[in-house]
């Protein structure tokens, strides 16, 4: 199986674990990631805050590129994920605006006609590889380790394209299957604030120790998600949290393709393991490398 | 709240433009079936923080009074998680409703005063068209300049500890094909104009 991979602006440095956990996950399942070549910003919420048909085009130009290659488009990123689908979707129903933004294209030589679909690489690793074959190649048991899924937002809304909206079972399912204990996480889709934690971060700080105390109440090991910013508002801003509300809150935040790629066997180095703020070799230490 | 200090005329230009721009987007038409049930407001996570909820920002649009809704805080505090869009029973698409009054905010100049996102955003844009690409230090900077240079100080521990462990970068990574990203821009410029 191969695909374009899109890694988006995150991947490339403040989630560079995702992106090397992910590259060496797919390899280990024989999913084949291309990178795209010279792909741009996909306009996050940012730009579409500014500027619509302006967002939309940015946001183009990395499918035109990607339909010449003419194989699936896919992105770990839930943010790039939902803009590059949003774009997409709103091309395909809305005749007039696929026009204006195929003519700014035309630029560059570049024309979408929406030939390829854009998709998230946990809907790759659940729905084309398989759980029961990921299971099978694992050569660690997550025996022990008990994770909270945490999707985020932008993986499954609005669209819900591959699990639903408000109750996605992917990531239970995946784990469930590697062996790891489940929790059953009320708020798995509840908002961390995304880009609030920036602009307006008392706000976005509330959302998170909300999602961090619920997640110790379930005496979790760490929280899983497959979400740049979710990863990053959880782990980076975890001591803030804690300065806010006089708490305690220690739990290593981990990308989802780091637990996967623990379980296939994978190094530290593979998955990148130690960029994380509050740290997480601890309670992967006897999983890491192990044997089933 | 600030009372509406805009001319009736403007005020019904931007009503004008908010309909048009809404109903141009896929199954915008739907925002005539509001109900005003609440159940955007229940579902929001920041509702709570905002001046408006959801449901007001129609209520207000209905009642001629968009340009308060501009002037708060409201569209500012929308995270974009899609919870409002997913469970609107009418299937109005809210989110895209806050980036449509977010666009219309920055564009009349109608927001709350200081109020830092459209900072961040504007910020944000001039990096993607410059460079092609987000690049978080860069971003993080000139919007703690413009907003709170003291907030940068605040941050310095947190960036120490990303800085150490890589997840900083170092510098801007530029796209190859910016030459294309400029062309478009400007064509894209030169039918804005007409």
């Amino acid at each position: 199986m191969e695909y374009t991979y899109y890694p988006g602006c995150s991947l490339e440095i403040s989630a560079k674990a995702y992106d090397v956990s992910a590259r060496n996950v797919a390899r280990a399942l024989d999913a084949n990631l291309v990178e795209l070549e010279d792909w741009n910003c996909c306009g996050a919420t940012n730009y579409m805050s500014v500027r619509e048909l302006r967002s939309f085009v940015i946001s183009a130009r990395n499918l035109a590129l990607a339909e010449k290659q003419k194989r699936d488009l896919v992105t770990a990123c839930s943010a790039c994920y939902t803009t590059l689908n949003k774009t997409h979707r709103y091309m395909e129903t809305n005749g007039k605006l696929k026009e204006q933004i195929n003519d700014a294209l035309s630029t560059a030589d570049l024309k979408y006609d929406g030939t390829i679909r854009v998709r998230h690489l946990l809907d790759v690793l659940i729905n084309d590889v398989g759980i029961e074959a990921i299971a099978a190649k694992a050569k660690v048991s997550l025996k022990g380790l008990r994770v909270v899924p945490y999707y985020g937002c932008q993986l499954t809304r609005p669209f819900g394209t591959f699990d639903d909206p408000e109750s996605p079972t992917s990531m239970d399912r995946l784990f469930g299957a590697l062996g790891a204990e489940v929790v059953d996480f009320s708020l798995k889709t509840k908002c961390c604030g995304g880009m609030l934690m920036t602009t307006a971060e008392p706000v976005a700080l509330k959302l998170v120790r909300n999602l961090l105390d619920l997640s110790a109440k379930s005496d979790a090991d760490c929280v899983v998600t497959p979400c740049p910013l979710c990863q990053f508002n959880l782990d980076a801003y975890q001591d803030r949290v804690n300065s806010m509300f006089r708490s305690h809150f220690s739990i290593p935040v981990l990308y989802f393709t780091q637990i996967v790629g623990v379980a296939l066997g994978l190094s530290e180095k593979e998955i990148l393991l130690g960029k994380e703020i509050v740290p997480a070799k601890r309670v992967l230490s006897s999983y890491v490398g192990g044997q089933l | 709240m600030a009372p509406p200090t805009l001319p009736a005329s403007t005020l019904a230009e931007l009503s004008d433009r908010f309909l048009r721009d809404i109903y141009s987007i896929p199954e915008g038409e739907k925002i005539k079936v509001c109900l005003q049930c609440g159940t955007c407001s229940a579902s929001c996570p920041t509702s709570y923080a905002m001046d408006y909820t959801p449901r007001e920002i129609i209520a207000a649009f209905r009642a001629g009074m968009l340009d308060r809704v501009l002037r708060s805080n409201t569209v500012w505090m929308c995270a974009s998680c899609y919870s409002c869009t997913v469970r609107c029973p009418g299937g109005i698409k809210l989110t895209d409703i806050m980036y449509e009054l977010k666009r219309l905010g920055i564009e009349y100049g109608l927001y709350a005063k200081g109020a830092k996102a459209p900072v961040l955003s504007k910020e944000f844009v001039k990096i993607v068209d410059k460079y092609g690409k987000n690049d978080e230090l860069l971003l993080l900077g000139n919007f703690y300049m413009k907003t709170n240079p003291f907030g940068l100080a605040r941050m310095a521990p947190l960036g120490l500890k990303l800085f150490a462990r890589g997840r900083l970068p170092l510098r801007p990574s530029k796209v190859k094909g910016h030459e294309d990203i400029t062309r478009i821009m400007k064509r894209l410029e030169s039918k804005e104009a007409k």
